[in-house]
Formats: C-alpha cells, structure tokens, sequence
C-alpha cells in the first residue's frame, strides 16, 4: 500500500507491504537508522520517536498508521547545527555509554518534558520506565532529563 | 596541568547524539547494497533427535533465496576425531571438543530451546520470518535436564559418548579438620541464579564474500578474536577474512568472540555469494545469546564467637547449559576469588560444571567473581548474625591487613595492594551507618510495616586475569601534527575514544581534538585482544602510554637533529606541544614539523603492552532497603558505594562504569532471573516476561572516591568495568534480609522478588510460632 509521512519535516512516500513497521519505514525506507530495535514486545523503548509530537514506540505503529503524520526522529531533533537542550544534557551529564537505547531516551524525555515541564526525580524515573538501559544504571540519564528540564525553565 | 584525573565530557557523544550510532544493521556501505535477510529456523524443544528435515514449502515462498541446513555443510571439514582425551575439560576459557563438541547448525540432536537447526535467506524482511514457519523438522524428543541437580542425578545423557553430563571436575577435598575446633559452624545452599546479559543491542552481523575474501561486520568485544574463531570454524587463513567491528549497543561478555549464528551467517555468505545480514530478535537473544551466573554453591563456614572465622568452604556446581563454551573458566574464577577480603586460615574451595538442556552460560559482567563475593559476603552475614555481632565488625574483625600485600590467598591469587577496612570505614560514614541502625531500631520497635534493611559487602575482584595476553597499540604522529591510535581493545560504550586522547594529549601535548582513534578493523587492526575482564584502561591504556613514550623518544632524537642541539637539551612542553631546546623559547617545533622531518612522513610506534600480574580492586558498599513486610515488595531506598581501582583517569567514565554496574547488581539482587520450566522451555524469552531493571526500580547512587595504585602498570590503575556489580549484589540481598532478620529469616536467595520475601517471612512467622 502507498503511505505518505513527514519525517523531519520532509515528505517520504512509498509502497510498502501492509505490515511494515513504523520503525522498519524509517530505517529501510527513509533511511533514518538512528531508531534502534532493541524487543519485540514495546517493552524496551528503544524505538521511541514523535507522532505528531507525542512519543510512541514505532514497533508498535504501522507505517500505515502513521501515513498522513509528522514523525520526528532524533536525526531531526537538533536545529541549525545546535543540538537539542535534552541532547545537549545527555553529553554533559554523560546520559549515554554504548548509545543504542539513547535516540529512544531522547525521544521520550523530550515528550515527557513538553508533558511536564519541572519534574521531580520521582516522575523522571517514573516516566523513563518503559525505557530500558543496560549501560549507564540510568543514574546520568535521569539527570540529563533533569538538567535539562532546569535548562528549559531558564531558556523559557 | 595535567588533563588525567579531570573530568572531560565523552568526544564520542555529539554523533551519537545527533545522527545515532552505526550498529551492524545501521551500515549503508555499498557492500551490503541489496544485502538478503538471514533468518534461523530454531529447535522448539529442549531435547530432541531430529528425524527429518522438509524445505520444500520454504523453498517455493516468494523472495526464498535458499534454505540451507547441515546438509549444505559440505564445504567445511568434519569435526576433528574424539581422540578420547575427553575434550580438553581444563579451566582455560574455551569451548570444549571431543565428546562436548558444538556444531554450527544442530546435527542429528539439539539440546536446547532456540538451537540453530536451518536458515532461511531471503530478498525481504518480513519474507523471512514466513519462510521459517514454513521449514517442517520432525523432533523425536529424549529426556530433559534441567538444572544443576538433575544434570548430577539424570540418567539422560546430553552427551551419551562423554559417559556423564559432567565436562570438568575439581572438587574441594572435603577435610572437616579446620572446622572442628569451631565454636559455630553454618551450612547454607546458596543459588546464584542465572541471569540474561541482554546488551540493549542483540547479536548482529553482516557478510560479503568476494573475490576469495570474507568480509564480517560483527558486533563484538574484539575483531581479531572473531577473525581467529572464523579461522578456524571455516578453514581459512588470516588474511582470507577481514572482521570489522563497528559500534556496539553493549556486550557484558556475551559478545567477546563469535557465536556459531554469526559463524553461519559467514559461512552462508560465502556459500550463497550473497551479501547477507542478521539482527536477532529480542526472543531470539534471550534463549540464543549466552547467559550467566547459573551456579549453585554449598557452603560451610566456621569461626568462634569472638568474629573470627577460622574456616570457609565452598563447593560450586557451574551450569554450563547444553554446550561448555568456558569449560571449567568461571567456576575456577569464583574459587580463586572464593575467600574475598578476609584473612582466613582455612579456605577449601572446588567445582563441578555440568552440561543441562539449556541456553549456554559464557562470561556476563564479572564473570565468575561476582558470584564468589556474593556468596562470602553471604556467609560472612550468616555467621555474624548466628553469633550476633554487627556485620561491619565482624568483616573488620578478618581484613586482610594492609601491611601483608601482597597477599597470596590460600586459593592461589596473589592480590597486589588493598585498604579494606579503610574503604568500609568511608563507606559507613558517608551512609550514615549508626543512625541507619537507629532507624532500623525504631521501625523494629514501631513494627511497622515497612521495614528498614542496612546490606553491607566488602569485596575484591580480579581484573585482566590474562593480564600477560596484554594489548595493542599503534600511535603514528602525521607531518599535519594530528595523531592517531590504532587500539586493540575495543570499546562498546566505555569511552575509549576520550580516555585514549586524554593519554596522548598528557604525554604528547596533542590536544585531544586531533587525536582519532581507529579499532574493531582486522584490517588496520590485524593484532588486539579486546575488551572485557575490566582490562581495557590497564593493558590498552598501559599500551596507548608506551607508544606515546617512544613516539615521544624518536621525535626527541629528531627535534634534536632539528635544532643541531644535544637530545639531553632537547624537551617537549605538553602544554603547548611544542619542541625546543631548553632555556631557549626561541626554539621551537610543533609535532607537524618533527613528524615532516622524518623519512616517511610520519612518527610511528607500534607496541603491545603485557603485565606480569592481574590487578585486584577493591571496596565496600552499603544499601539501603525498605521491605513491606505485607507484600515483600523491596524498594532499594538508598546505594552508597567505595569502589577503588587505583588512579581515575577520566572521573565522568569511572563513575558511568560504577553505576551501570550497580545496576546490574541490584538487577540480580531483586528481579532478574532466567526460567525454565520442567521440559526445559524458556519461560523468559520476551521482555515482557524476563524483569529487566528500569529507572523506576531505582534510586540515584552515592559514590565515594579512592584510589589505591597498583605497581604492575604504568599507569597505576586497575579495572572498573564490574566493579560495581561484584559490589552490589550482596550488599543489596544482605539488606533484603537483614529488613527481615528480626522476623526469623536467615536467607533468601536472588533474585528476593516480592513472593520470596513473603514467603520466606511467612515460613520464619510458621517456625517460630511452632
């Protein structure tokens, strides 16, 4: 079937098998190989992107679904060459180790803080739990999301 | 001022965090342009002889390039005769041969749930996991082994030909002597149980085979070991296969070397001159990647009522699942380390590893030696609370002494340096240990409902064990004044990319940003080791510092030759990287004009880097559990942590080590676990079944810094990549049940998941009220 997305902000038509994944459109399709697979029960997040600015785990969107929508990736995040305040958090507080679930991370700290501007450390861990990491104990990923709430309150 | 010790943000990260890293199924290269999908048709079943094979139906699906079976197998050599030696069942970490032998794709038997018995390669995707479906196997299915005890008992055989399922045997002699004058004396089984190692990236490879030569694109700890297993699994020489290693999405130990999937996904291209790709499942890699842990230990131990143990025994049974990928390795590593931080007279530690109808059990972060802390750390508890002494006294009643390193241990390691009462009394403090045990008071006093739970463990580890197979490094200087590091180990996460431009930068004055660091290419590459056993920093790190040294001593023999000025006269000011002839700032020549001076061009040096000794850090940690004594729901409240391995060279990249590997203590402590069921399926195949830790399940860690150098490298580290695991894991378990001691519990074992904390009160309440 013929699907036709916004990804990053740049149209992206083609026919694709009726069952093709969301995640798999943007990798093989489009390209985009920043949003990793890492289950196949949407239980790890690693897939994690923006429909239409709210964050979803595209192994569980068809591309189908998303046909007619905007998605945003990470590869779409930064602007001018400046990077995202959630990315720019992730490097300063060493949010990432091997980097596969990070695009995912990003991607859902960047939904949680348009949801909830000022969490506590509580509503971080809260919100990242269907985001699995293996590498960093999560410990820095919580105070990338932290600082860079405290970054958006000062740029706001 | 020196950049070592100082914290710099990772050089690795923007990339990753703009454009995402390029796993193996990121890659665009032209080599894989129309690449086909490699799908496994795995054994359903546990145990079973396979009585036929029908493809046909595959074979006919639309996109089907080929299926392909044992059959096909045609172009690799038989295995070797069993020459009766009974396959080399020693401690080195190797698969065993002879009657253990693993094939690449199942023969005429397989012996576990998700074992290799076809693939199925196809143009698409999806077209591949239909395909698979349609691969009929008959399986005739032969008695189940599961677990340690039935392995010991079962009269099914996994190997009839071997006569037993017991591949390698070193038992404890069994001598009650030391344990006779003892004025207490416990017994405890103790399950160490098994756990998935779960890199958030699965196993990956890609393979072109073209004009004679192999190309492998594989995630792994180490190219060269890779290339050295397709050697030899597919008979051909070194220079016939190239290995690259692109970015990693974690390792843990199940990705040092190859598996047999990727071997076959190789062996597939070039039997189909297909360029070929795979990525497993997640359902694939929890039953097909290795696992860890999975050892069943007998303990007894002995001391006086002072707190002096006298004795400690321990007896290991080592799950080695249904093929012995490491021999008798990790049970070997857990004896040696089996007496921990303590001083005593009498240690008698041995093993069995036996073979069940189960995924393979290989290295998972720390290998053997955080199995042995947390069994003593265990029995340490056990016996103070039998004599009912504070844990922390006791432990501080049986350090080895700071004056007696090194130490050989009675299990034969020879630590090199440790502080040991030193990093329990910094720990203590910055938990706040007496008022901790004042708060537990007051709720054991209250009753209440959710109690407080302190968990100690002091513990120390060994790093670079095969500290004599050392590490690679090649750094050449460009007459452009940049510099780059052709490493042999191999990082996946750890930051290599920063710490290596942090040692040239301190001994050359190149500034990190024109420093490049090139691994994981057997082509650039051609000799490394790797990384895991926490040995990167130490041997790599030792090797990256020694080529800078000579790089440095040539250059200064050619600045001098410059400058027409006596090398004793010549020096380099690492500030500014800049030559010159001392007390004459007249003088002076950057590394582009030195490195130009040369014949070719450049500044080379190329060193391997060996120690004579392994490292052995050390620490203590303290954890904090909150126990709803309704539910047996644990929350880990607090994780306060000394984690000592020498020298920091990068503080952002020590301290990420140490949280990640508390994670992955508290993972074992209190959720994670790996099932079977009596016919030994997999009843944690998915994520959502097997309880992989997340954020919410976890609270921000204290760390405490100390660094205690080592003298067996230049560099004075030691390892940090398991250190936090090996710490946390009994210091979390110990909390769980020190929450609960008061209420007549003594032991629950990993993972004290809510129904075993409930249980285990529930059984202590039956007890004490008969």
């Amino acid at each position: 079937m013929k699907v036709d997305l916004t990804v990053n902000g740049k149209d992206v038509t083609a026919d694709v098998e009726d069952r093709m994944l969301l995640v798999h459109f943007l990798r093989d399709v489009a390209n985009l190989t920043a949003t990793n697979v890492g289950c196949d029960t949407t239980s790890c997040g690693a897939c994690t992107v923006l429909l239409d600015g709210e964050s979803v785990k595209s192994c569980t969107v068809l591309a189908a679904q998303a046909s007619g929508h905007e998605v945003t990736t990470l590869e779409g995040l930064a602007s001018d060459g400046e990077m995202h305040p959630v990315q720019r958090a992730f490097h300063q507080e060493h949010g990432l180790q091997c980097g596969f679930c990070t695009p995912g991370m990003v991607m859902a700290i960047v939904s949680m803080l348009k949801e909830n501007p000022h969490p506590t450390e509580e509503q971080v861990r809260q919100g990242l739990e269907g985001n699995l990491c293996r590498c960093t104990g999560y410990h820095n990923i919580v105070r990338a999301a932290l600082a860079a709430a405290d970054e958006e309150k000062v740029t706001a | 001022m020196s950049i070592l010790g100082t914290r710099v943000i990772r050089t690795e990260d923007p990339r990753l965090l703009t454009a995402g890293g390029v796993y193996v199924d990121d890659l665009r290269t032209p080599e894989l342009d129309g690449a086909a999908r490699l799908t496994f048709v795995r054994s359903p079943v546990a145990h079973a002889r396979i009585t036929g094979i029908d493809t046909s139906a595959a074979v006919s699906e639309p996109g089907v390039v080929a299926v392909l079976t044992v059959q096909d197998m045609t172009d690799l050599a038989p295995p070797p005769p069993d020459d009766g030696s009974g396959g080399g069942g020693g401690e080195a970490p190797m698969p065993l041969g002879g009657p253990w032998a693993e094939p690449l794709l199942a023969v005429d038997t397989v012996r576990f749930v998700g074992e290799p018995v076809a693939v199925v390669i196809t143009d698409g995707r999806y077209q591949g996991e239909d395909a698979a479906d349609l691969v009929t196997v008959d399986y005739d299915p032969l008695p189940v082994v599961i677990g340690p005890d039935a392995a010991l008992t079962s009269e099914s055989l996994l190997f009839p030909a071997a006569g037993s399922n017991v591949p390698v045997t070193k038992e404890a002699p069994a001598d009650d002597a030391p344990f006779d004058g003892c004025e207490v004396v416990i017994e405890q089984e103790i399950v160490n149980q098994r756990l998935a190692c779960m890199p958030m990236e699965g196993r990956a490879t890609a393979a072109t085979f073209e004009n004679g030569k192999l190309t492998v694109w594989h995630s792994s700890q180490n190219a060269q070991l890779c290339r050295l297993i397709l050697c030899m699994a597919l008979g051909m020489a070194p220079e016939q296969i190239r290995v690259v290693v692109p970015d990693v999405g974690g390792g843990f130990g199940a990705k040092v070397g190859i598996d047999r999937d990727a071997i076959i996904v190789a062996w597939a291209a070039r039997k189909t001159g297909r360029a070929l790709r795979w990525a497993e499942t997640r359902s694939e890699n929890l039953v097909g990647m290795t696992q860890g842990r999975a050892q069943l230990h007998h303990i007894k131990i002995g001391g006086n009522r002072d707190g002096k143990i006298l004795a400690y025994r321990i007896g290991v049974i080592q799950d080695s699942g249904a093929y012995s990928r490491m021999g008798g390795f990790l049970p070997m590593l857990t004896c040696l380390m089996s007496p921990g931080v303590y001083d005593i007279p009498a240690v008698q530690a041995g093993y069995r590893a036996v073979v069940t109808n189960s995924t393979p059990i290989s290295a998972y972060r720390g290998a053997g030696r955080p199995e042995a802390a947390a069994t003593i750390e265990r029995a340490v508890d056990l016996f103070a609370a039998e004599i009912g002494m504070d844990p922390a006294e006791v432990r501080r009643r049986n350090f080895i002494a700071p004056d007696k390193f090194p130490f050989a241990t009675k299990t034969g390691a020879l630590y090199d340096s440790g502080r040991y009462e030193e990093a329990l009394d910094k720990v203590l403090a910055g938990a706040g240990y007496p008022e901790l045990r004042k708060e537990q008071e007051r709720r054991r006093a209250n009753g209440d409902v959710r109690q407080l739970g302190i968990g100690i463990s002091t513990y120390v580890e060994i790093t670079a064990a095969d500290a004599a197979a050392g590490e690679t490094a090649k750094l050449e200087v460009s007459d452009d004044g940049t510099a780059t590091v052709f490493t042999g180990s191999s990082p996946h996460g750890q930051g290599h990319y920063t710490a290596w431009a942090m040692l040239v930068q301190e001994e050359l004055g190149i500034p990190m940003d024109k420093v490049t660091v090139v691994h994981g290419d057997t082509d650039l590459v051609p000799v490394g080791v790797g990384t895991y056993a926490s040995r990167s920093l130490q041997l790599g790190g030792s090797a990256v510092y020694k080529a800078a040294v000579e790089v440095k001593d040539e250059a200064r023999r050619q600045a001098a030759d410059m400058l027409e000025a006596a090398e004793a006269d010549v020096v380099l000011d690492t500030a500014t990287g800049q030559w010159q002839v001392r007390g004459d700032p007249d003088t002076s020549l950057s590394w582009g004009q030195v490195a130009g001076h040369t014949s070719g061009g450049s500044l080379i040096a190329d060193v391997s880097f060996t120690a004579d000794l392994p490292t052995f850090p050390f620490g203590a940690h303290v954890s904090v559990v909150e126990v709803d004594t309704e539910t047996g729901k644990v929350t880990l409240l607090r994780h306060v942590t000394v984690d000592d391995a020498g020298p920091v060279l990068n503080p952002v990249l020590a301290e990420g080590q140490r949280h990640g590997g508390i994670a992955q203590g508290a993972a074992q402590a209190l959720l994670e676990e790996v099932l079977y069921d009596a016919d030994g399926n997999p009843l944690t195949s998915t994520l959502a079944d097997y309880a992989a830790i997340t954020a919410a399940e976890l609270p921000s860690y204290e760390l405490i810094a100390s660094e205690t150098p080592t003298t067996v490298n230049p560099l004075g580290v030691k390892g940090i990549g398991e250190a936090g695991t090996i710490g946390a894991t009994p210091a979390i378990q110990n909390a769980v049940i020190d929450a609960v001691a008061h209420l007549g519990v003594r032991h629950i074992d990993m993972p004290t998941t809510p129904q075993r904390v409930w249980t285990a009160i529930n059984e202590a309440q039956k007890a004490s009220n008969q």
